[in-house]
């Protein structure tokens, strides 16, 4: 065991290492995983100092409430989160935590990260990263396949989990991140078999609301509220497949893939999220409604660098606070 | 041999060998495939992030920071002109499968289906040369044909919610072997004792796209004997 680690009091609904992933495994059907939301992966890192791919723990909905066991360390959450700090030498009084800036934990203080706001995925990271098994130089936690780090689970309650270094001494830093647009339109790019479907269908698509269902995690979204028939038969071959990909399934129902989806598929794919706002729509909760507007493929690779640029942006924001 | 090269996100092109699925058609898509395979593990020039072949497409995945769609553009249409056949050995390899009753979930109504008795499907099962078209849906999970026409059958109307690891399924001319426990449509007709996929080995798979496959029948007290040693 080593000098650092938290304790699990309560481990959250979908709490998970992730990184940016696995490369060049898909073939071997082995999914892509990694942070559904990239944004807030790269600037918890960014914050802490840390590697730009060093893994962090992502929660979905209701976050794991930790107890730092051994050690001192510095922290980060990103996202929209609502978190509370309980210091040991406070006497345990809870103060309400503010995203995006470091903490310095001591021994004994305990972090409840007990919800996501108006948004569904949020990042706890910390100075020097966690300590991992990781697989194929990845730390990421493909739970379905049950690889990756932790033995390939979620985090549980009562578990341990080590840090790599301990942390005290550097300066706390903020900073200034933009409220994400919570616009409901989803950007698209046309889908390889988009000839599947009538024009009459296309226009249904683009023109009528979908409804995000109760059924929506890391491996797919599934949209309802209008249904969406496909003119040929509601199967392909199957083929290799993308996060983004919308896939029109027999009952019409479409879903959107996300990091875990199935290597392959053999449902007709009608259109592709584009990467700019597929971290959107991933944030979106259930009975939330969205419309789909198509675009290029040039405007979509303008959004993704002019997003990349803007983070980049963002960045040069960081500053020191006092405590 | 490469009819299109589609982009279809900002991060891929699906390669498009054309809408049938032959043995002939895919054996394309696995020769492309290993010849980008090999520049990916040299050094990855490209920044290629996966490469995944399937029945009569080639995914291409990649990493759009890099700002080298035009260089990757010109890559891919120049596949056409390279020496694409396959300098990789194809391995072969034989995989043992008890088709005991216990194991055999279907295999009774395989026979009613296609009107062949059990010992004529295990026959024909044993003397298919199979040949890998992909691996996917799960890791490890070979899509393999091809079955003699007489056997084929569609899958079953209500799937299991809980297929046993090591479980041989066929479905038309295709066979799959599940490597874990999963849900899954496939008339189950035997069982292997053999790991498809072991996340602690350094080579995970057993099987490559592309690879021959051989099955030998054994028998169950074969089988517990084996699944031991796989412990």
């Amino acid at each position: 065991m080593s000098n650092c680690y938290f304790s699990v009091e309560r481990a959250g609904i979908y709490t998970t290492f992730q990184d940016s992933g696995y490369d060049f495994l898909q073939h071997f059907g082995v999914t892509t995983g990694g942070v559904v939301d990239n944004n807030l992966f790269r600037t918890a890192n960014k914050l802490l100092g840390n590697d730009d791919n060093e893994p962090v723990i992502e929660f979905a909905y209701q976050g794991p409430k930790l107890k730092l066991e051994k050690g001192n360390v510095q922290i980060a959450i990103t996202g929209d989160v609502h978190f509370i700090i309980s210091k040991k030498s406070e006497n345990y009084t809870d103060t309400l935590g503010k995203c995006f800036q470091t903490y310095q934990l001591h021994e004994g203080d305990i972090i409840d990260i007990i919800a996501t706001k108006s948004s569904i995925y949020g990042y706890f990271g910390l100075l020097g990263g966690f300590k991992l098994n990781k697989y194929n130089s990845s730390g990421s936690t493909l739970v379905r396949s049950k690889i990756g780090p932790n033995d390939g689970r979620k985090i549980q309650e009562n578990q341990l989990i080590e840090f790599n270094k301990e942390s005290q001494n550097e300066k706390l830093k903020q900073i200034s991140f933009p409220t994400t647009d919570k616009s409901n339109v989803i950007r698209v790019i046309e889908g390889p078999q988009e000839s599947f479907f009538s024009l009459e269908t296309i226009n249904q698509f683009y023109n009528s609301p979908f409804t995000i269902s109760k059924s929506a995690d890391r491996m797919g979204i599934r949209l309802d509220g209008n249904q969406i028939t496909s003119k040929q038969s509601p199967n392909i071959p199957s083929e290799g497949i993308i996060k983004g990909s919308v896939q029109v399934p027999g009952d019409g129902n479409p879903i959107v893939l996300m990091v875990d989806h199935p290597t392959i598929g053999g449902y007709p794919k009608i259109a592709t999220v584009i990467l700019n706002d597929l971290v959107k729509l991933a944030q979106l909760s259930f009975g939330k409604e969205v419309s789909f507007e198509k675009v290029s493929i040039e405007t979509a690779e303008n959004l993704y660098y002019e997003n990349k640029n803007n983070l980049d942006e963002i960045f040069k924001s960081i500053k020191n606070y006092n405590n | 041999m490469i009819k299109n090269v589609n982009q279809i996100s900002e991060q891929a092109f699906l390669l498009d060998f054309g809408d049938e699925v032959t043995r002939e058609i895919n054996q394309n898509v696995i020769n492309t495939f290993n010849f980008i395979s090999k520049k990916m593990q040299k050094n990855n020039p490209l920044g290629l992030k996966n490469c995944v072949p399937s029945y009569n497409k080639l995914l291409i995945h990649f990493n759009p920071s890099k700002k080298n769609k035009d260089e990757l553009i010109n890559f891919l249409n120049g596949i056409e002109h390279l020496q694409t056949e396959s300098s990789v050995n194809i391995d072969e390899v034989e995989i043992p499968v008890c088709y005991d009753e216990e194991f055999a979930l279907d295999i009774k109504d395989v026979s009613k289906k296609t009107k062949i008795n059990e010992d004529l499907i295990i026959n024909s099962h044993l003397s298919t040369q199979f040949f890998v078209y992909m691996i996917g849906f799960m890791p490890g999970l070979p899509f393999m044909g091809d079955l003699e026409t007489n056997l084929n059958v569609p899958r079953l109307m209500t799937p299991r919610l809980q297929v046993p690891p090591g479980s041989v399924g066929i479905v038309e001319k295709f066979c799959v072997i599940y490597p874990n426990q999963s849900p899954g449509g496939w008339n189950i007709i035997g069982r292997t004792p053999i790991k498809l996929f072991d996340k602690n080995k350094i080579k995970a798979t057993l099987l490559n796209p592309g690879s021959k496959v051989k099955i030998c029948k054994i028998s169950k007290k074969e089988f517990l004997e084996i699944q031991k040693i796989n412990e």
